[in-house]
């Protein structure tokens, strides 16, 4: 077969490498939407570990002068 | 723990391509019968190749997990497979296109390599839909080890009997590269390299961010494990 002419095999060749682009834009992009979503679930257990937990409340309730009588 | 090393394997990454990419259209010859439409040669033919090989080595960790049941060979494992059908998937639609350029058909069967690589592609398709099909943890770990592994072997005897095949219309290219004039050896050898530092470092990255999510659930269980028993301690 004889070789196809440059205008003509050009479109092949682009799209051959643009797909292999593509490919790893998308798998990038997957991982960045991934990525996101563990910094945002770190970030809200940070603020959770910040923030004086449910348990202590009593206890401090229980600290409180008068409390116990 | 993962994350280590990933920045110097980008860079070589972004690199290697940057040559392979200059090579390919700025140095490579082009070939007498295909012309420019043989540059597809430079992305296909490794993408195959690395994709191959990474199914391979999937076994090979594999067989690392059945021995030590470590879980890390598992992520290992499983993390080869899966980035090695993301390059399949590469591979077969670079694959179409050039024949679509240079046989007038996207697709022919009568052609033993290209239907041998989607029957491999096909078969490690069914990978991830055999592993989350198991719900116990330990046992899909099991399950997904030994498909690799026959799997894994099936890829190297699948190649073999190709090889012996006696239709020769695709093009060889593992020991015919001697055949290759040598800018377009080098150039392959050059374009084969990048793809394989595509892959480790893709493979990097996804292990990092899994391993950075079992950290974050470890993390969180722990955590509630703690709130529990302050819980339990309080009242």
């Amino acid at each position: 077969m004889p070789a196809l002419p440059l205008h003509e095999a050009g479109k092949y060749v682009a799209g051959a490498y643009v797909v292999v682009f593509a490919l790893v834009l998308i798998y990038v992009t997957i991982m960045a939407v991934r990525l996101s979503r563990i910094e945002r679930d770190l970030g809200e257990l940070l603020e959770q570990a910040e923030r004086p937990s449910e348990s202590e409340a009593p206890a401090e309730d229980l600290a409180r002068p008068g409390a116990m009588v | 723990m993962y994350g280590r090393g990933l920045r110097p394997l980008s860079l070589a990454t972004a690199a290697a391509w940057t040559l392979a990419l200059g090579l390919v259209f700025f140095y490579a010859p082009l070939e007498a019968e295909q012309g420019f439409l043989q540059k597809i040669f430079y992305v296909h033919v490794p993408l195959a190749i690395v994709s191959l090989c990474g199914f391979v080595l999937g076994g090979v960790l594999a067989i690392q997990y059945l021995r030590t049941r470590d879980a890390r060979w598992d992520l290992r494992s499983y993390v080869a497979i899966h980035m090695s059908l993301i390059f399949g998937v590469g591979a077969l639609i670079t694959g179409s296109i050039w024949a679509k350029g240079s046989w007038g058909h996207w697709w022919v069967w009568s052609e033993p390599t290209l239907v041998s690589f989607l029957i491999v592609f096909l078969l490690y398709a069914t990978y991830q839909p055999l592993r989350f099909s198991i719900e116990d943890p330990e046992r899909q770990s099991r399950y997904a080890a030994v498909f690799a592994i026959v799997a894994g072997a099936f890829v190297p005897l699948n190649f073999a009997a190709v090889r012996m095949s006696t239709a020769y219309l695709h093009p060889r290219v593992l020991g015919d590269t001697s055949n290759l004039p040598a800018p377009m050896a080098l150039t392959f050898a050059v374009s084969l390299l990048a793809m394989a530092l595509l892959w480790a470092t893709l493979c990097k990255y996804e292990m990092t961010a899994k391993h950075a999510r079992m950290q974050l659930k470890a993390l969180r269980r722990r955590r509630s494990g703690e709130l529990q028993g302050a819980g339990r301690f309080g009242f």
